[in-house]
């Protein structure tokens, strides 16, 4: 099933869906596999998987420093294939997409790399610094691999470059919340509000929103007002604080009744 | 052929917030290029504030010792803030100023580029802050007082090798967040169009001068033309002044400890770089094969970074450009003939160039001219140059410094 249909299909169930993001190797694979169980368990629709890029330019402090450990430990794009792989056979209810930095893929071949993430049965890819003017060829080689390449609505981004932003892309489009990199956290203000509906105008894709979401009340904010809730840094941190084990609990809290 | 390329270098990887503020750049970057007044008014603001035109020194003893062609010195030491970077720098203020904005950002290697973004927020009176590497703000500490007395904000960058190419991801990581009011001055021909073909078309001064002193001096065009390479916006400078003519054109890249190590940055000679697209542009990068950077070496901090600019890349895969590599050791000689034969003090970083010079001109006719674009002064690397000849009396002068303070 296609990438959207599968969360308009989800969405008839849940008042909102979740996505979660991990960086591979940080801190280990192990602990990856732990984290994505319980966050599968507890009812993860989508997680992004980070391939660690050296340059990750739209990445706040805390992703930043992941990406660092995990290249320091020696996690290769390869190590990354090979986890995704199980990952996928091991939690079929969960919707797998890489994000990474465009290097890695061009590096890899942009061909290659995306038939073989449509091979081991991942979802889409997450592509923050590839704009559509740039991206031609991965756009159009993703949809023909039943690929979902993400496009980005921004709070700077006007009613008409949503439109055409959202018509290249296809799954789901990633609400950027607010300016500036992940980590820091969003206010949810009138402005979040009409910004919202700015967006929800512009595409028929579901909307994921994403940077700064981090608690019970922020997706509580986003119901009926989006789609999909993205939960980034605040996972690393959870685990970089409590461990794995607390991972569990956090996804249950995020959408438990307050 | 797709805008922002050179054959098939450049592009413009920005992340999507980036958009309506490319969109702007772009809008105002072409206006400045379809106003001729614009571009007087730069000359003259670079005539009264920064000492152009700088001279194109004939380098006569130099010349008889190496015994071949005939070396001439453009020089842009004597640029105000002691580099080219300045030219670059005050282009873009003004193109800042009728864009409104109040606040600038720049990335510094070396410090030379932080430096002049520092000046010249100072004279435009903007808001500014700088970028820098840890490892840089250690070996560049008397850059960063200088920026700092100029009323710049200077944030050491601790991500990744952090240097140069740290310094430009911070930025960005900046600019994404507070580009309303904020402009990114970015230091080189490189990033995400039209930072290439802007940062080039303002350092072309450097080349449009040089070719009228050569004929003015020379009696007609050089035979070769050499500059350093970092970024690559010194060498576009001078180069775009004889571009179309019967030159050849010469870019020396750092070749650090050698070019059979790991520890250099040279990106067109050598087998470490490959194509790639990281900090907003499509270029030959230093990098290994999953396109995770590699960390560089350079006794020249401005020298000292991953990508080249994506119009070398291009001028070099058509073979218009010829590349070369000078290591450390070389600089460092070449550097000391400069000083006893001619009393002049090239930077590390315009050093390379002199090297490559220094190798070819013997082999050269006597009537035959060449250029070396002397990018920057060294005497304000006093710290650096001094340690990298490991001078003693120098050493002694900073003990003995060290325990006044201590006391
Ligand atoms: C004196 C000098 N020359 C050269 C460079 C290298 O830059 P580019 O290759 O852009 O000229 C620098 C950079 O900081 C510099 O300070």
């Amino acid at each position: 099933m296609k990438l959207d249909d599968d969360l308009r299909r989800r969405l008839e169930t849940k008042k909102i869906l979740l996505m979660t993001h991990l960086v591979l190797g940080y801190p280990s694979f192990d602990t990856n596999r732990e984290v994505i169980r319980q966050m599968a368990a507890n009812g993860v629709d989508c997680i992004e998987l980070q391939i660690p890029f050296s340059e990750p330019m739209a990445d706040g402090p805390v992703i930043v420093k992941a990406n660092q450990d995990s290249l320091a430990r020696g996690t290769r794009v390869e190590d990354c294939f090979a986890f995704a792989a199980r990952m996928v056979t091991e939690f079929p209810q969960v919707n797998f997409l890489f994000m990474t930095y465009y290097n890695i893929v061009f590096r890899y071949g942009e061909t290659g790399f995306l038939e073989r993430a449509a091979e081991i049965g991942l979802q889409g890819t997450i592509l923050p610094d590839l704009p559509p003017e740039e991206g031609e060829t991965y756009f159009g080689a993703s949809k023909d691999l039943g690929l979902a390449p993400i496009t980005f609505f921004t709070p700077t981004s006007t009613d008409e470059r949503m439109q055409e932003v959202a018509g290249r892309g296809a799954g789901f489009v990633y609400v950027v919340a607010r300016r500036g990199v992940t980590g820091a956290h969003t206010e949810m203000d009138a402005g979040l509000t009409g910004y919202l509906d700015r967006c929800r105008a512009a595409t028929e894709l579901p909307l994921a929103v994403g940077f700064g979401i981090a608690s019970r009340d922020d997706v509580a904010m986003l119901e009926g007002r989006a789609d999909m809730a993205v939960i980034g840094t605040a996972t690393i941190r959870l685990i970089d604080e409590k461990g794995a084990a607390a991972v569990g609990g956090f996804i249950a809290g995020l959408l438990q009744k307050g | 052929m797709k805008k922002g390329y050179f054959g098939q270098w450049g592009g413009a990887f920005i992340p999507e917030v980036l958009h309506a503020t490319f969109v702007q750049l772009n809008d105002e970057y072409k206006k400045l290029r379809q106003d001729p007044a614009f571009w007087q008014e730069y000359i003259d603001l670079m005539g009264n504030y920064s000492c152009r035109p700088t001279p194109l020194t004939f380098a006569e003893n130099l010349s008889d010792y190496l015994g071949g062609a005939r070396i001439y010195i453009k020089r842009e030491d004597l640029n105000h803030t002691g580099a080219h970077k300045a030219n670059n720098v005050m282009g873009q203020g003004l193109l800042v100023r009728r864009m409104g904005k109040k606040r600038v950002i720049a990335e510094t290697g070396a410090g030379q580029h932080g430096v002049a973004t520092a000046t010249m927020a100072a004279r435009f009176g903007f808001d500014c802050t700088i970028y820098m590497g840890e490892e840089d703000v250690a070996r560049q500490r008397p850059n960063v007082f200088w920026m700092e007395k100029l009323g710049a904000t200077v944030v050491p960058v601790t991500n990744g090798s952090r240097t140069l190419k740290d310094a430009i991801n911070e930025a960005f990581r900046d600019w994404v967040t507070t580009m309303d009011e904020t402009h990114y001055v970015f230091g080189t021909a490189c990033g995400p169009h039209p930072f290439p073909e802007m940062v080039a078309w303002f350092q072309s001064i450097i080349g449009l001068e040089a070719r009228k002193q050569i004929i003015a001096q020379h009696g007609r065009m050089p035979a070769r033309v050499y500059a350093c390479v970092g970024g690559g916006s010194n060498a576009m400078g001078i180069f775009q002044g004889f571009l179309d003519e019967d030159v050849e054109l010469i870019g020396v890249e750092a070749g650090g400890k050698g070019l059979d190590t790991d520890q250099h940055a040279s990106r067109m000679v050598g087998d470490r770089a490959a194509p790639g697209v990281a900090q907003g542009y499509k270029t030959m990068f230093l990098q290994d094969d999953d396109g995770q950077m590699r960390s560089t070496h350079s006794i020249a901090a401005g020298l000292d970074y991953v990508g080249i600019s994506p119009i070398l890349s291009d001028l070099g895969e058509q073979g218009r450009v010829r590349f070369e590599a000078a290591t450390d050791t070389e600089v460092l000689e070449a550097l000391t003939m400069s000083m006893e034969k001619e009393g002049i003090i090239p930077a590390l970083e315009s050093s390379h160039a002199f090297v490559q010079a220094i190798k070819e001109a013997p082999k050269m006719d006597r009537d035959e001219a060449i250029i070396i674009n002397m990018s920057g002064r060294g005497d304000k690397d006093i710290f650096t140059i001094a340690h990298a000849f490991d001078d003693p009396s120098w050493k002694q002068f900073i003990i003995d410094r060290a325990d006044s303070y201590r006391r």
